[in-house]
């Protein structure tokens, strides 16, 4: 059987001015180097990078645990003519990706310099603030398609919440970033304040899988493989949604909005199936939960599509996005790393074009009030 | 079938390859170990270009530390996804029974003979002195 290059396109693969416009919320833009970001940071930070450098509470330093399986994370048709790291040039960006798919926007999720899981609190809150206002001055100002996040590590919640302060000042953020490796679980009220004041802005929380807590990423501890620790990211989302709920963050504000970035969306419908059940058999444990776990997952909380499950029959993709359902779910691409989902590919199931409006473009536009 | 006159053999050093148009298809030439493989330019799992790819090794193992090259050069590794296809036979690695790269027949053949028949070279100027990668569709 070879007839999968051979089949007529789908309504999904043609070219883009026939197609609806899509709105994709895991968009990567990288530093050229460290030292871009100087220009936002105080002298006293620069010395500190240069002389001490990250302090994280993982057991390797200089890299990432696990090799990954491509330089970078990225496609190898990624890396700009330029030179550069790949998601380092815009105009290579739009040339690639943002004007052929026809992106209306794209949301930016910066993972460089382990900014989440600086041990140094402060140098943490430093870097931080410089990759907040390089978002605006190298992205956003120059390409009104990308919506920059307000990147804050949890683990010094004051800090956090005094960066909020000051960007949403500015204004030309769409979301609060925090990743689900902290240290802690990250519905502990410690983390609270954070929560307290997305909701106060409007501004949904977005939880971007990776980070470097200083826990394993799988339960049973260190995996042997990136293929493992890859696969830990659905693990790591699974126990972040479980202990928000539980913890009883969206019973306690009410109207927080909260997004699950390249956590996939397949292991989210046992998990609140699960929640249910122990709801029913533990609720007197847990009596600050009014209502059914799932409840406040379908109210609260909307997940990114990548890395998309491919099951071997199509059936069964139909089957996991009816269970989630169709209002929870955002396009997200992760351009330009090695996983990358093309919208006009990756849905090997049929969907109806109401459910791709949704998928592809409203449901964000509304999460986001873009 | 149509053959296609699509590159001096020297155009192509080991490990590269060509992309042409032919018969409105995108096709990927590649050159590997001496011999020339044409492949349509898709990958078959999410659309990737194939001229993108990484050409490398079959790689096994026995035992546990034991491991062997073997046709080196020879295997695509898709530049997004990592999906593994022969450059022969277009044969997934991965999925054998289901996916596969369509592939094309080809062919080297001397300018001299070239010269004397009724071949489509559309793209440029055959010299009687140099080798030619035909592939036909």
């Amino acid at each position: 059987m070879s007839d999968v290059i051979d089949r007529p396109l789908l309504d999904q693969e043609k070219p883009a001015k026939t197609r609806l416009r899509i709105i994709d919320c895991d968009v990567h833009p990288s530093l050229h180097a460290r030292s871009d970001l100087n220009p936002y940071l105080a002298r006293r930070w620069q010395e500190h990078m240069k002389t001490y450098g990250d302090h994280l509470l993982t057991p390797y330093m200089g890299t990432t645990p696990y090799p990954r399986s491509s330089p970078l994370i990225a496609r190898r048709d990624a890396w700009p003519p330029t030179g550069g790291p790949p998601g380092s040039d815009l105009d290579f960006m739009r040339k690639q990706y943002l004007d052929p798919l026809d992106v209306e926007f794209g949301l930016l999720q910066v993972l460089d310099m382990f900014i989440f899981s600086q041990q140094n609190l402060e140098f943490g809150a430093a870097i931080q603030r410089a990759i907040n206002e390089w978002q605006l001055a190298h992205w956003t100002s120059r390409d009104p398609r990308l919506k920059a996040a307000i990147l804050v590590g949890q683990d010094g919640a004051d800090l956090a919440v005094a960066e909020i302060d000051r960007c949403a000042k500015v204004g030309q953020y769409v979301q609060i970033n925090i990743s689900p490796r902290a240290n802690e679980p990250i519905g502990r009220r410690r983390y609270w304040p954070i929560y307290a004041r997305a909701e106060e802005l409007g501004l949904p929380v977005g939880i971007h899988v990776g980070g470097y807590g200083g826990h394993a990423p799988a339960g049973g501890g260190w995996p042997s493989y990136y293929a493992e620790e890859h696969q830990s990211n659905a693990h790591t989302m699974a126990a972040t949604l479980t202990s928000l709920v539980l913890e009883g963050v969206p019973e306690r504000f009410p109207r927080l909005k909260i997004v699950f970035i390249e956590g996939g969306f397949g292991w989210i419908s046992s998990t609140m199936w699960r929640m249910d059940q122990h709801f029913e058999r533990f609720r007197d444990e847990v009596p600050h939960l009014k209502r059914r776990p799932s409840e406040y997952v379908r109210e609260h909380f909307w997940f990114t599509t990548q890395p998309i499950d491919e099951p071997d029959e199509a059936r069964h993709l139909r089957s996991l996005i009816e269970w989630v359902g169709v209002d929870r779910l955002l396009f997200s691409s992760d351009y330009p790393h090695w996983d990358f989902d093309d919208p006009r590919f990756a849905f090997k199931t049929p969907l109806s074009e109401a459910e791709r409006v949704k998928i592809f473009n409203t449901n964000a536009r509304a999460v986001y009030k873009l | 079938m149509t053959r296609h006159i699509v590159a001096r053999t020297s155009e192509i050093p080991p490990g590269g390859n060509k992309v042409v148009t032919l018969d409105g298809r995108g096709v990927v030439v590649f050159h590997a170990n001496g011999e020339f493989f044409a492949l349509l330019n898709r990958c078959p799992h999410a659309g990737a270009p194939l001229d993108q790819a990484a050409c490398v090794a079959r790689l096994t193992s026995p035992e546990p530390g034991v491991y062997q090259r073997s046709r080196v050069g020879e295997l695509l590794r898709c530049a997004w996804h990592g999906w593994e296809f022969d450059m022969r036979n277009g044969q997934s690695w991965f999925d054998p029974q289901r996916v596969k790269v369509r592939t094309y027949p080809v062919v080297i053949e001397d300018g001299e003979t070239l010269a004397k028949g009724p071949y489509v070279a559309e793209t440029f100027q055959v010299h009687v002195e140099d080798n030619y990668v035909i592939v036909e569709t």
